[in-house]
């Protein structure tokens, strides 16, 4: 096993913003005129350009994946744990890339942005965004940074889908892909709880159709309930009785509708801070990437032959107790794999959290991913493309 | 076991290049690792210990974190030339199955495991203990061997199965045994494939 390294960070980072101005054409059949994508870098590009690993975000999260802001200390990136000197995803060999998607709220172009036709914020008028469109607009920031072929695309969740979607779209863009508690395809049971996150908000009052902006207004109750819904189903029925149980807060039952339990006020904890930061309509989009993604659609269900111009060598990782992309979703895309005679590894972790597994450090999980990277170093370090 | 696997070079010596391989509890990865080297082989290994996946990594092969116990359902008929299960089958519940498994799934098998009728562990057992010794390092009471055999009780089992023996090599530290293999072998590999072929 590993010698633990000592956990670094990649110190104070700096966002940095790349603007595109030929039309990218969306699958929704519209286009989007210019846009503007925000990312962050850490360790640096060598000499031949080869050492790139991009990090695709999922839900919630944005470019910042590792490091801090200096003037906020406490935001910390959203992968730190993995990303950083000496880490499994070790900055001192590999240069690495976090990008806000199209579509975003964290800086990059999205409903919240202004719409230089109208002079207004997109609101209800921005498209609906796939994760084919947001490998398509990563595929440019790439160009943009002089990276011809990424080392790896990793990601977990949705983020997962975009490294494996970079497979299809780029196949000759990319040497390893890090499919992270992903599903080839949601289930009518991931729609559903996205349905529910959706109909929250859509039919918060505060929501107007979309053009929230122009009154002033956030449907701040519809965000706080599409967050408590998601963060039910990241969480493992063990992981939370392990957390909160029945705990009551005051010790006693007050026969009334504030938060008694310790897992109320917990959900109501997590969807109140939520709902301060993230933008609804980017909400909205992202659970609809989320439901539109499935790749084996055009080839009648079949993924392996959805993947067969697929060239990149693939470590998916599953973790046993995430009930929102089981392991067997995550065989599905392994036995896709096997079919088209690709490189794969296949990490089953045993780990109790639920989805939430990817994001958190458990030994085994951050081993695996630590020897995968260094086999990656390996061959960047031997010219092996 | 101790040392290099005695029956590692046997195997190898069985597949030919370029052949696709499927090694059930692959362990480290050195047996893929030592075929892809030699023989150009196109490998992907199954194993359940988390602490050796990240060491079949390093060996550069495919690793798949599976269950052997649950059957090959991922994988497609006729998908691999040879099915390897080296000391596996003895610690294994479903032996029954894996063997039907793995010629369903590859167009031969090669198996190796303890001869439980090696000589010393007759021995040991007349003279009233389980044979603890260099095949059998472990006691009764912490041994994953669950389904042990004899050499004579593993060719039974085929015949009924319906499993074509294609070749058999019996060793003992290392050396071919000839003359009286099941007596004086203490490792087995067997080669074989489906019995209507």
């Amino acid at each position: 096993m590993d010698t633990p390294t000592p956990a670094r960070s990649v110190g104070a980072v700096t966002p940095q913003r790349a603007t595109f101005s030929e039309p990218l054409q969306l699958r929704c059949g519209r286009s989007i005129a210019g846009y503007e994508l925000v990312y962050e870098t850490y360790g640096s590009l060598n000499a031949d350009r080869s050492n790139a690993i991009l990090v695709c975000h999922a839900l919630n999260a944005s470019h910042h994946v590792a490091g801090f802001y200096a003037n906020d200390p406490d935001n910390v990136g959203w992968w730190d744990n993995i990303i950083g000197p000496g880490k499994p995803v070790d900055t001192d060999r590999f240069f690495v890339i976090g990008v806000n998607n199209l579509g975003g709220c964290f800086g990059s172009t999205g409903p919240m942005s202004i719409d230089p036709a109208t002079g207004r914020p997109y609101g209800a008028s921005f498209p609906l965004v796939t994760v084919e469109d947001w490998v398509a607009a990563q595929a440019r920031l790439a160009d943009h940074l002089g990276i011809e072929r990424f080392a790896a695309v990793m990601g977990g969740s949705l983020g997962a889908m975009q490294s494996l979607s970079w497979t299809r779209q780029f196949p000759d863009r990319l040497g390893h892909a890090l499919v992270i508690a992903c599903a080839p395809n949601l289930s009518a049971q991931n729609i559903a709880f996205n349905e529910v996150a959706r109909q929250a908000i859509l039919t918060d009052p505060e929501f107007h159709g979309g053009d929230y902006y122009a009154h002033g207004a956030t449907p701040v109750r519809g965000l706080r309930v599409a967050r408590m819904v998601g963060h039910i189903t990241y969480l493992s029925d063990d992981a939370m009785a392990s957390k909160f149980g029945r705990q009551l807060r005051n010790g006693s039952i007050g026969y009334g509708f504030e938060p008694e339990f310790q897992i109320e006020s917990y959900l109501r904890y997590q969807g109140g801070k939520f709902a301060e930061y993230f933008d609804a309509n980017t909400y909205l989009r992202i659970t609809k990437a989320l439901d539109y993604f499935d790749p084996a659609f055009e080839s009648g269900g079949d993924l392996a032959k959805a993947l067969a111009t697929a060239r990149a060598a693939f470590l998916v990782v599953s973790f046993t107790t995430d009930w929102r992309f089981a392991p067997e979703r995550s065989r599905e895309i392994v036995q896709a794999l096997l079919r088209n005679q690709l490189d794969v590894t296949y990490g089953e972790i045993d780990a109790p959290h639920g989805h939430d597994a990817f994001l958190l450090d458990d030994p085994r999980y951050h081993a695996l991913v630590r020897a995968y990277l260094e086999r990656i170093d390996a061959e960047v370090a031997g010219g092996v493309r | 076991m101790k040392g290099p696997r005695a029956d590692f070079a046997v195997i190898a010596g069985r597949i030919g290049r370029q052949a696709k391989v499927l090694d059930l509890g692959c362990g480290d990865g050195s047996l893929l690792r030592h075929l892809r080297e030699s023989l150009g082989v196109r490998g992907y290994g199954i194993e359940i210990d988390d602490a050796k996946i990240p060491a079949c990594v390093r060996n550069g092969i495919n690793v798949l974190q599976m269950d052997l116990e649950s059957g090959l359902s991922g994988f497609d008929p006729g998908s691999f030339d040879y099915v390897v299960l080296s000391l596996t089958l003895q610690a294994m519940k479903n032996s029954e199955h894996i063997l039907s498994e793995m010629l369903r799934v590859g167009r031969e098998g090669i198996v190796s495991f303890p001869n439980f009728g090696y000589w010393r562990n007759r021995i040991q057992l007349a003279l009233g203990r389980m044979p603890v010794n260099g095949e059998f390092p472990y006691h009764w009471y912490d041994t994953p061997n669950i389904h042990l055999c004899t050499l004579t009780d593993f060719e039974a089992f085929c015949a009924a199965q319906r499993i074509r023996i294609l070749e058999r090599v019996v060793l003992h530290e290392g050396r071919e045994v000839t003359a009286l293999p099941n007596l004086r072998g203490s490792l087995a590999v067997y080669r074989f494939g489906s019995g209507n072929g």
